[in-house]
């Protein structure tokens, strides 16, 4: 049943101990042909999974960081076609990481959910997490995103109630995203202590690793979060570094490598003895 | 026909339900359980009902426009005066009905999307009589655009929050209202503004705003004995057109239109007619028709009058059209000016540019259906806000 690369992945994780570090780049920013080259600088940098933003116009979930990700990307026209030929070029050297498509419905929407799901799965997408799809929902998009044997990841957030925790467990794969904060993504206050109560809380309703991303941008906030949950999610901290960097291309792998590397020496650092479970 | 839309999960047909993200999902089922508990409670609708009587002005009067009648020759036109009311459209309708549910939540702050200015001046003028804090969102284009507009929603105490993200217009500001409502949602309620957004809005605006069509009902019974042949509003997001089409759609002999706007033509991109011109898609929580490009990003939209210029419509509206309930139509920029003109000059009222689209197709379907017919137009606004759109058209600086 678990055989995706997802599960695999975790899998392996929680076998040796260690924390789960899952970066976030947008596809396409600051330009379409860097993403690739950028994938695999982020794997070098100690990523366990990486989550590949499709942008979109009207990104209602997120921050000005990733808005403006968007719409660098969206200068070029980059499209969800194109995007899913960037996982194909990635998966021609790195079989190994897995790669989530995280968006917003309408771009599946216009290209056609069963056409999507084929087409990804060819591609190398393990799972996909799209933003604005709640569990009430699902049942119209699940059982073809399964059948192409496509994770489905979900996010679960401060408001969830147990009903809604449980509901959306029993609809997921691959991993949970525990949204950190009642915000947009990019805000900055991050309460260590409510979270690890409602990773707590998520833990009792489900076996599935649990991720908590937004507001984590550094070796510190991703010890402290490492500490309370199976993984981290940081893509606005280094979206920054794309947008700070956005003239200089060139530059931009090594320092995502880099900066992504100090978070895996901050999640290493926990040890195997952090694995509360 | 029966008619029972939403169903319990917020769709009418395949259209509508709550596309947003999870940390909005539960503040949404708060917001149902209480509107659900309180639409029928006498005490709710006796505090609305008061409100819309003695703060609003209504009912509106329908208004037989004679001079117009005679000039286009054929059915009789009726205009719904919505611009009468206190803020000088539709608007307040809702937003009365909205700050009601925020008081009952216990709600101390208000945030509003706003294109035009209009729902975000209704929502500034009900959060200063209720002392809520209100902060609106409006796009910096319309920020330019509509500049008193944006100092009335000052005066009222109102923080107006310009946009730049994006296209800089209604959309946009309605995502950064979200974005708002999602960082804020302890003590924020959210005033959307049209029939559009995730369940419950489209229900509970389309609720606040029927008292529309009810009224018109009524009036129609006193003034000529029946109800009208046709009825045409024009379609944004569309509440004004829903509230008052919602009571009248069990009464089948009566025809409806919306109106879209057709801003240089429906067969350029210089338009904002999802419904004429668009595909169904997801956009602002619900599915409905929109305007998008292949790769499912949100078009760019024009319109001569900015609270059309959006390029999504109410969900309820899509499942009208693809019933066949309703005819979905267009009127251009140039038609929707001429008719402002025509109806300003002939019978001494300004219409706003939104309700001008309505008028607008009104001219055509008055000699098509006939004398001895009777075609009521909602006229959703007045069109003080727009005398600077119209003067700098014709190269007019007002100072």
């Amino acid at each position: 049943m678990n055989s995706s690369r997802l599960a695999a992945r975790f899998e392996r994780l929680r076998a040796a101990g260690r924390k789960a570090l899952i970066p976030y780049i947008t596809a396409g920013d600051p330009q379409p042909d860097v993403t690739v080259g950028l994938m695999h600088a982020l794997v070098r940098g100690g990523a366990d999974v990486i989550e590949l933003g499709v942008p979109f116009s009207d990104p209602m979930a997120d921050g000005p960081t990733i808005q403006l990700a968007c719409e660098r990307a969206l200068k070029y026209g980059t499209g969800l076609w194109q995007i899913l030929d960037m996982v194909a070029e990635f998966r021609r050297s790195d079989a190994d990481t897995p790669v989530v498509l995280m968006g917003y419905l309408n771009p599946v929407e216009m290209r056609g959910l069963e056409a999507f799901a084929a087409r990804a799965r060819a591609a190398g997408v393990d799972g996909v997490l799209l933003v604005d799809l709640a569990v009430e929902e699902a049942p119209d998009y699940l059982p073809t995103l399964r059948a192409h044997g496509l994770d489905c990841i979900f996010l679960l957030a401060p408001t969830s109630p147990p009903a809604r925790i449980e509901a959306i467990a029993r609809e997921a794969s691959g991993y949970l995203y525990y949204v950190s904060l009642k915000g947009v993504t990019g805000a900055a206050t991050l309460d260590v202590a409510s979270v690890a109560a409602k990773v707590a809380e998520i833990r009792r309703h489900t076996g599935l690793p649990v991720a908590v991303g937004f507001g984590i941008r550094d070796a510190a906030s991703a010890r402290a979060v490492g500490g309370v949950a199976d993984g981290v999610v940081v893509g606005s901290a280094l979206v920054a570094e794309i947008e700070r960097l956005q003239e200089r291309p060139q530059e931009l792998p090594a320092v995502l490598q880099e900066k992504l590397a100090a978070l895996r020496t901050a999640l290493d650092s926990l040890g195997p003895d952090a694995a509360q479970r | 026909m029966s008619y029972d839309f939403p169903d319990k999960k917020g769709h009418f047909g395949p259209y509508g339900g709550q596309f947003v993200a999870e940390t909005l999902m539960e503040p949404l089922r708060e917001l149902e359980a209480a509107y659900l508990r309180l639409k029928d409670d006498p005490a709710f609708l006796a505090e609305f009902d008061a409100d819309l009587r003695d703060y609003v002005g209504r009912p509106s009067p329908l208004y037989p426009a004679r001079r117009l009648t005679q000039r286009w020759g054929g059915a009789e036109i009726w205009l719904k005066r919505e611009d009468l009311n206190h803020t000088g459209a539709h608007k307040i309708n809702n937003t009365i009905g909205q700050a009601l549910l925020a008081k009952h939540l216990g709600k101390k702050r208000i945030i509003a999307e706003t294109g035009a200015g209009q729902h975000g001046v209704a929502s500034a003028t009900i959060a200063a009589r209720l002392g809520l804090q209100c902060v609106v969102y409006m796009g910096a284009e319309d920020v330019q655009r509509q500049s008193p507009n944006v100092f009335r929603m000052k005066l009222l105490g109102a923080e107006v929050r310009p946009v730049h993200s994006g296209t800089k217009t209604l959309k946009d500001a309605m995502n950064e209202a979200l974005r708002d409502w999602v960082t804020n949602v302890d003590d924020t309620f959210y005033v959307i503004g049209t029939v559009a957004g995730p369940h419950p809005y489209p229900m509970l605006v389309r609720d606040f705003q029927a008292v529309i069509g009810r009224e018109v009902i009524v009036q129609s019974q006193e003034k000529f004995g029946g109800l009208p042949d046709a009825l045409v509003a024009c379609v944004g997001g569309g509440s004004n057109a829903i509230g008052l089409f919602h009571p009248f759609i069990a009464h089948e002999n009566v025809a409806m239109y919306g109106v879209e706007a057709g801003g240089r033509g429906v067969d350029t991109p210089d338009h904002a007619a999802p419904l004429t011109a668009g595909r169904p898609g997801i956009l602002h929580g619900n599915r409905t028709y929109i305007m998008a490009d292949e790769n499912g990003q949100i078009l760019g939209t024009h319109s001569i009058s900015a609270g059309l210029d959006y390029p999504g419509v109410g969900p309820e509206h899509s499942w009208l059209k693809d019933s066949g309930r309703v005819s979905y139509v267009s009127a251009t920029d140039d038609e929707a000016l001429a008719a402002f003109h025509e109806l300003t000059r002939a019978e001494g009222i300004i219409p706003a540019l939104e309700s001008s689209h309505a008028i607008a197709y009104a001219k055509k379907l008055a000699p098509r259906l006939g004398a001895g017919k009777r075609i009521v137009v909602n006229l959703s606004g007045r069109g003080d806000k727009d005398i600077f759109t119209i003067a700098r058209l014709e190269g007019i600086t007002l100072t």
